[in-house]
Parts: C-alpha cells; sequence; structure tokens
C-alpha cells in the first residue's frame, strides 16, 4: 500500500525540561546523530503530558508520538513520570480499539546524561514506525480538525506548552 | 394548531438518531402548549405531516428556531443539515448525536460496507438472495433513490455551522422546559439570547460536582463492572473501582445516575474546557491508580474490558480523531 522506503514519518517527542529535553540537547552538543523525524516538545514534566496531545498529535498529522520522561524514581514532581507512565498504558489500550497501532505511541525514560539513548531510542523508534507505515490521519478537505468546526463546545484552549 | 403568519416559525428534526429526544421534548408535558402558544410549527415529521419540498420553498432564514437531533449519517441527513441551517435563524444541536455523534456514532468504529452488510447479511438476518439496498433503482414510474450512507457519522457542526449546543442523550426534560421559557422570554423582550456557540441547557461544571457520593482518597487497585459488585450507595462509585465517567462529563442532569446506584457513562458530553472527552478520562483513570509497577497497573487496566467504549461511547464522533481506523481509512 505504501512505499516505506521513501516514507518520511512525522514524530512529536514530549520531552522534560529536566531530564529527556537535556539529554536530547547533550545528543545535540555531542554531535550525536538522530533522524530528522522528530519534532521536539518541551514540557516540564512528563506528568504534564495530556493524552490530548496525543490525540491531537495523531489526528493532525503525526505518525507517532514518543513520549519521554526522567527514569522511574528521579522525577523532579515526585511520582508524576508513573503517572504518565499509567496513561501510556491506558492510552495504549484505548488506541488498539481505535484499530490505531499500539505501538505508534512509545515511552522513553532518558536521564540528562543519557544523550546517546535518547539518539538511538529515536532511530530505532523511526524505524519501527516506518516499519508500520503512515497514519494519515489528517485530512485537508474539510475534516481535519481544526478546519471542520469545534469539536468542544468552546474556543480551543492553546494547547502549546510555555516555555521554561 | 394554529395558523398564525405574525407568529415566530418552529421547527425540528430528526436525522441519525433514536427518536428519545423526540420524546424527551413531548416529555415536557403542559411546557408542549407554551411552544404552541408561542410558534407557528412549520416543520417536526415525528408530530406533523410536512414534505422537504415544503421547507425548501420557505424564505431563506424564515424559521426562527430549529432543534436539531440526530448525527449526520447519509447523505440526505447532510441536505436536511443544510437546508435547515440555510432556513433558520437559530439553529440548535439538540442531543447527544447531533453534538458528538453519540452511539450511532459508534459506527464510527467500522468501515461502513462491513455495517450495511452486517445489517443484511448476517445470521440473523434472514436474506437468502442475498439482497442489498440500491442507491438508484429503476422502476416503471422512473428512477427512484433512497440515502447513501456516510464512510463516518458526523456531527452537526462538522457539516453545518451551529448556533447552541444542548447535550444530553435525551437532553433532561427540565432543562428542555427552561430552554423553552428562556426563548419564550426572549420573545416577549424579558431576556437576551446568550452568546453565539453557548452550551445550553445543561450546567458548566461537572457530573461528580452535582453527585452527592462521599469523596475521600481515590486509590483503585482493581477496576470492577458493577454487576459483578455489592455497591456501597453512599461512597464514590470509582473510589470502589467502578469505571463513573462523571469526573469529564458535563453537569446538568443532577447526577442521575450515580444517585441511582449506577456509573455515569458521559450522555452529557465533554465538560466545559474538556477538548477530547476520552483523554480527559484517560488522564483521570489513570491517576487514581494505585500501582507504579507496570505489570500490576496492566493488570489492574484489564478491569476496563472495553477502554475505547468506556471513553467514547458518546463523544466518539465528536474526538479528536473522530473514528477508528477501519472507517477513517475509507473517509
Ligand atoms: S466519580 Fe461518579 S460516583 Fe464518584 S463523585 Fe463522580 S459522579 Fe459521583
Ligand atoms: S449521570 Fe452521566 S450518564 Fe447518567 S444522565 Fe447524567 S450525564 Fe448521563
Ligand atoms: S521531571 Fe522529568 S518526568 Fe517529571
Amino acid at each position: 500500500m505504501n512505499n516505506n522506503e521513501t516514507f518520511d514519518p512525522v514524530i512529536i517527542g514530549f520531552t522534560c525540561n529536566w531530564c529527556s529535553y537535556r539529554a536530547a540537547d547533550l545528543a545535540g552538543t555531542s554531535r550525536t546523530k538522530y533522524p530528522h523525524n522528530i519534532r521536539l516538545i518541551r514540557l516540564m514534566c512528563s506528568g504534564r503530558l495530556d493524552p490530548t496531545f496525543v490525540f491531537k498529535a495523531l489526528a493532525n498529522g503525526a505518525d507517532g508520538v514518543m513520549i519521554t520522561g526522567c527514569h522511574p524514581g528521579e522525577c523532579h514532581y515526585l511520582e508524576q513520570n508513573y503517572k504518565a507512565l499509567r496513561r501510556f498504558h491506558l492510552l495504549r489500550r484505548t488506541l488498539k480499539g481505535l484499530g490505531v497501532e499500539p505501538e505508534r505511541v512509545k515511552l522513553v525514560w532518558a536521564s540528562a546524561a543519557e544523550g546517546k539513548k535518547f539518539a538511538t531510542e529515536v532511530g530505532s523508534f523511526v524505524e519501527e514506525i516506518r516499519a508500520l507505515g503512515p497514519l494519515n490521519w489528517y485530512r485537508s478537505n474539510g475534516r481535519s480538525p481544526d478546519d471542520s468546526g469545534p469539536t468542544s463546545h468552546e474556543p480551543a484552549p492553546d494547547l502549546k506548552e510555555v516555555p521554561a | 394548531m394554529t395558523v398564525n403568519g405574525n407568529k415566530p416559525k418552529f421547527a425540528m428534526y430528526w436525522a441519525a438518531s433514536c427518536g428519545g429526544c423526540e420524546i424527551a421534548v413531548l416529555n415536557i408535558h403542559e411546557k408542549i402548549l407554551d411552544v404552541d402558544a408561542n410558534f407557528d410549527v412549520v416543520f417536526w415529521p415525528v408530530a406533523m405531516d410536512a414534505k422537504y419540498k415544503d421547507v425548501e420553498a420557505m424564505e431563506d432564514g424564515s424559521i426562527l428556531l430549529t432543534l436539531f437531533n440526530g448525527g449526520i449519517r447519509n447523505d440526505e441527513n447532510e441536505h436536511i443539515a443544510k437546508l435547515l441551517r440555510r432556513k433558520s435563524k437559530i439553529l440548535v444541536a439538540f442531543g447527544s448525536c447531533a453534538n458528538e455523534g453519540c452511539i450511532p456514532g459508534l459506527a464510527n468504529l467500522s468501515d461502513s460496507r462491513e455495517i450495511v452488510s452486517t445489517a443484511f447479511n448476517t445470521i440473523s438476518t434472514d436474506n437468502p438472495k442475498q439482497i442489498y439496498p440500491m442507491i438508484s433503482y429503476d422502476v416503471p414510474e422512473g428512477e427512484i433513490h433512497i440515502p447513501k450512507i456516510l464512510p463516518v457519522l458526523k456531527t452537526l457542526d462538522q457539516v453545518v455551522d451551529v448556533d447552541y449546543y444542548m447535550p444530553g442523550c435525551p437532553p433532561e426534560s427540565h432543562q428542555i422546559a427552561a430552554v423553552i421559557d428562556l426563548v419564550v422570554q426572549v420573545l416577549q423582550g424579558k431576556a437576551e439570547l446568550p452568546p453565539k456557540g453557548t452550551v445550553i441547557g445543561a450546567g458548566n461544571s461537572t457530573v461528580c460536582d452535582e453527585c452527592k457520593r462521599a469523596r475521600n482518597i481515590k486509590m483503585v487497585k482493581s477496576f470492577k463492572r458493577i454487576w459483578g459488585v455489592e455497591v456501597d450507595p453512599e461512597l464514590c462509585l470509582l473510589e470502589q473501582g467502578i469505571p463513573c465517567n462523571g469526573i469529564a462529563t458535563r453537569s446538568g442532569c443532577n447526577a442521575r445516575c450515580p444517585t441511582a446506584g449506577a456509573q455515569c457513562i458521559g450522555c452529557y458530553g465533554p465538560a466545559e474546557g474538556v477538548i477530547d472527552y476520552g483523554a480527559r478520562l484517560i488522564s483521570a483513570f489513570a491517576s487514581v491508580i494505585d500501582s507504579n509497577d507496570p505489570e500490576e497497573i496492566d493488570r489492574i487496566l484489564d478491569g476496563i474490558v472495553d477502554p475505547t467504549g468506556q471513553f467514547y461511547r458518546f463523544n466518539l464522533a465528536g474526538s479528536l480523531l473522530k473514528a477508528g481506523k477501519p472507517a477513517w481509512e475509507k473517509a
């Protein structure tokens, strides 16, 4: 159906300000290469990851979403990464029920020192998504979430995270 | 019904719906006489004989108030939605189907061809000749048409501009009565219409907010289906591990279900500010699970047997993804 060789996945990556965002930064400063497919969005903590962000990313054209946070026990807001873990499990089950491959959403722990690990994880996730093929959810024919009128009953609040 | 050219015109229509919204309107008892006293009912298929061509002949904007219930499942629904939009000053998405897809919207989990084949070709259907409906058919009198099913069911505001939203499956009769009261007062110059886009006939809070059950700390070690347990009549259901959707659901029903001993399944739709109903519930349910261990979390989640149905029973068509993959691929 699709040519996975030429398919260039779009991946949204949610990073935690205290760990994985710094890991990505470290990968950058130490010139560790990783695929360009991931667009990173910085949150203050993986606990800020509202599943709405994931649905919105997928609905608007992302092929996969990577959620990253501090290792268990290392969250700067005590236990919020466990909350992210539980959300992630329930989110995957829900996606499965919708017929969407749950593997399109991945959870990765990466400390600020793990630039290499971060780069490797991005690399392998891109390949996993490439193997799954494009998701193709976005519709430009007036049926995309942004074009088809409000899905909730009030103007959508800005979903963008305020930079730290 | 008195026909008085000076009275403002009223219409009500059902698209893909169960008919419960119409019953709910009739359930307002003697208030229905206010509708008749204040309006000229020009189109209401369930209550009176009127033809689409009568509506087509009306002047644009000549109907003051149209209550539109039902989702947009086929091209006839879509045509009438557009027609009534043109003819009406105020178009209200009435009831869960028109607002967010509701139960008919659950069909968005399946490819529409599969839906048709289930309806006409399963073991419970007596159809030995494999007869399927055809969109158009030649008879001696000419060509006849039936409506064509759309790949996904759409909410009213995914098809036309909507002025007000009135949620509920169906909207509670006391809420309908209150809205009719308001419109009558507006007509008499005693009140003003709320801003366009307002949710009317409901609250701005959540079902939990109206629920009288006692709440402590929610620490859930297992989720249970309600028929499998003895339910504490006083305590919050979610605290007892019964997946209750009250926390994400708009108030307006006086917390009917938890008051009666059953969990809220979400018929009033997303609470104010909730963009994706299911996402809000995923967050909420994940927060009450009392475990940090991936394997135990998985075991606890096994108790929510059908998360997609639990989270999107009413809201699938109105959600961010709008459908399951088998249907969306064809859309
Ligand atoms: S979760 Fe259900 S039972 Fe608990 S307070 Fe909310 S509505 Fe009431
Ligand atoms: S409690 Fe929930 S399901 Fe029951 S009537 Fe109210 S909104 Fe609907
Ligand atoms: S601070 Fe990094 S996951 Fe919470």
